[in-house]
């Protein structure tokens, strides 16, 4: 436990001292705000080009925005901050084992598993305060200005992305153990990603991928209700176990 | 006791055989030279010691236990300082050793005393500034400092002061002679000067097994014979006895040396120059230097 804690601790440091939980935290702050202001300012920019609209025979009608507007909003722009995310963090290991830095820890008697799990709990850290942030600032601003109840689902879609996040960590972990660059890393969640949606587009396996959890307008249009995500949070959940498990297995023979 | 023992070890990188059943033991308290040329096999020997690479066969064992890849129960014995040791550059020294103690498992307090000790004797405990700016002394520096700091019973350092200038070279050679009271020091290396100074047994890597080993003295008794070398007063001089007694290679400006002479080649070589009346500036019977040995090893 003491190796562990001594690890995890060092994991926050570096994240503190490179800034990075900086940038992340004004990143997910500025998201969280930018939703609802998109939302808000929307009709404002359409009246600004109305009248050039109805030059070329477009006549708008009254605009009307609601916390559905700002929450559509937050799932537009939260792939663009998991996107930053995983790049920021693709090189987790792969930098160790390029600057050769685990070797002196691994030497002084560090056990494997817990570079992997100290990297791990880091990762997931930073990905849930940072979702809050901005879960809980649009949240703010949305009961502010209109009001949030119209939303179904609004939760389970919110906590659905969420998981499909976390999926993506472990499989950027799985993929730090087994290859040596932070690109091939970086392809290897790309891939995940892709594969996950692109089995989505076959309707009978379509429930059944990580990637259905971030069906999110479905869900707050009430067109699709959480007992039907069921079988794709199971899923998600043992892939992610799955993900952790392999990591472990392959690191451990890794050569560093 | 054997500190380190490595039995009948191999190992093949692609088609290339860089370890080929490689046996050595390395008894407790001494300086253990393992020399060899750039790329002869010595890191990889040394990986495999730390369970960081897979032998093919053979085995390996650290204070009579046995080295599996991929675990590292037998490091809590050993110290560990790589050529190039690199560290978190976003922590200062302190805070550096602070992890590491924690993940040796060692107490608060005995962290807090262990690292000033260390630090004082590298000579970096002025030091607040974070690793990223050290230069390559300073950071050699700390990493002897950490893999001194649990107090193991086997130091190994691969090359240590490959990269170092004089300066640095000499401090480095001197903190670790100076461990030498509680801790086996193995030292790999291809700078000779740094063997003969500290080291108290070698042996000699070439092409993956151990062409020559034991303590310093029993090595340089290996070759049959010293070398003769003698400076004459003019070049004329020099070639006049060069075609009365003849095997001499010419070294310097009126220098001759002779290789592989016994005494009785001495006095022989005394003798020609008193009755031919050569008049020398110097004549000196040369140990052998562990250079000419690693000459004769490698060229073999």
């Amino acid at each position: 436990m003491k190796q562990l804690t001594a690890f995890t601790k060092k994991e926050f440091l570096e994240q503190l001292r490179t800034g990075k939980i900086m940038i992340l935290g004004i990143l997910f702050c500025l998201f969280g705000i930018m939703n609802p202001a998109i939302a808000k300012m929307t009709p404002w920019l359409f009246e600004l080009m109305s009248e050039q609209l109805s030059e070329s025979g477009m006549v708008i009608a009254e605009m009307k925005v609601d916390a559905l507007t700002s929450w559509t909003q937050f799932f537009k722009n939260m792939p663009i901050l998991l996107i930053v995310f995983i790049v920021m963090l693709n090189g987790i290991l792969t930098a160790e084992y390029q600057k050769g830095t685990l070797i002196n820890v691994i030497t002084k008697g560090l056990k494997r598993w817990k570079v992997l799990i100290s990297k791990l709990v880091m990762m997931a850290v930073l990905w849930t305060v940072g979702y809050l942030i901005t879960f809980g600032v649009t949240y703010g601003y949305n009961a502010y200005f209109w009001d949030n109840r119209i939303v179904q689902n609004l939760v389970f879609a919110v906590w659905g992305y969420y998981l499909a996040g976390l999926w993506l960590i472990t499989v950027l972990l799985l993929a730090s153990a087994v290859t040596r660059t932070s690109s091939a890393v970086t392809l290897s969640v790309g891939a995940a990603f892709a594969v996950s949606y692109l089995l989505g587009l076959i309707p009978e396996i379509k429930k059944y991928v990580p990637t259905f959890l971030m069906s999110s307008n479905e869900l707050m249009a009430g067109t699709l209700s959480s007992k039907q995500c069921l079988a794709a949070v199971g899923i998600t959940a043992f892939l992610t176990a799955v993900n952790i498990f392999l990591s472990i297995v392959f690191f451990n023979k890794k050569v560093i | 006791m054997d500190i380190l023992e490595i039995s009948h070890i191999a190992k093949t990188f692609g088609n290339k055989k860089v370890i080929d059943d490689l046996s050595f033991s390395v008894p407790e308290h001494s300086v253990f030279g393992f020399i060899g040329q750039n790329g002869a096999g010595k890191t990889t020997t040394m990986k495999m010691v730390l369970g960081l690479l897979e032998s093919d066969k053979g085995e390996i064992y650290v204070n009579g236990e046995k080295v599996t890849f991929g675990e590292n129960h037998t490091n809590r014995y050993i110290g560990y300082l790589p050529d190039v040791p690199e560290f978190y550059g976003f922590m200062t020294p302190k805070e550096y050793l602070a992890m590491c103690g924690q993940i040796t498992g060692m107490s608060k307090e005995e962290i807090r005393k262990k690292s000033a000790e260390l630090l004082k004797m590298v000579g970096l405990e002025e030091n607040h500034k974070r690793i990223q700016g050290f230069s390559r002394g300073m950071k050699q520096r700390l990493g002897i400092a950490q893999a001194l700091l649990n107090s193991p019973k086997l130091l190994i350092c691969d090359e240590p002061t490959s990269a170092l200038d004089p300066m640095g070279r000499k401090e480095i050679l001197d903190i670790l002679s100076s461990v030498r009271k509680h801790t086996t020091v193995i030292f790999s290396t291809h700078i000779l000067s740094d063997v003969e100074r500290i080291c108290d047994r070698i042996a000699f890597l070439h092409e993956g097994k151990i062409a020559l080993s034991g303590t310093l003295e029993e090595i340089k008794h290996v070759r049959n014979g010293d070398s003769i070398e003698i400076e004459f007063l003019t070049e004329k001089d020099r070639d006049t006895f060069l075609k009365i007694y003849s095997g001499g290679r010419k070294t310097g400006r009126a220098k001759v040396l002779f290789s592989k002479k016994t005494e009785r080649d001495m006095l022989e070589i005394m003798e020609c120059l008193s009755q031919n009346k050569i008049p020398i500036l110097r004549l000196e019977r040369l140990e052998p230097t562990l250079e000419d040995l690693f000459l004769e090893v490698a060229g073999k």
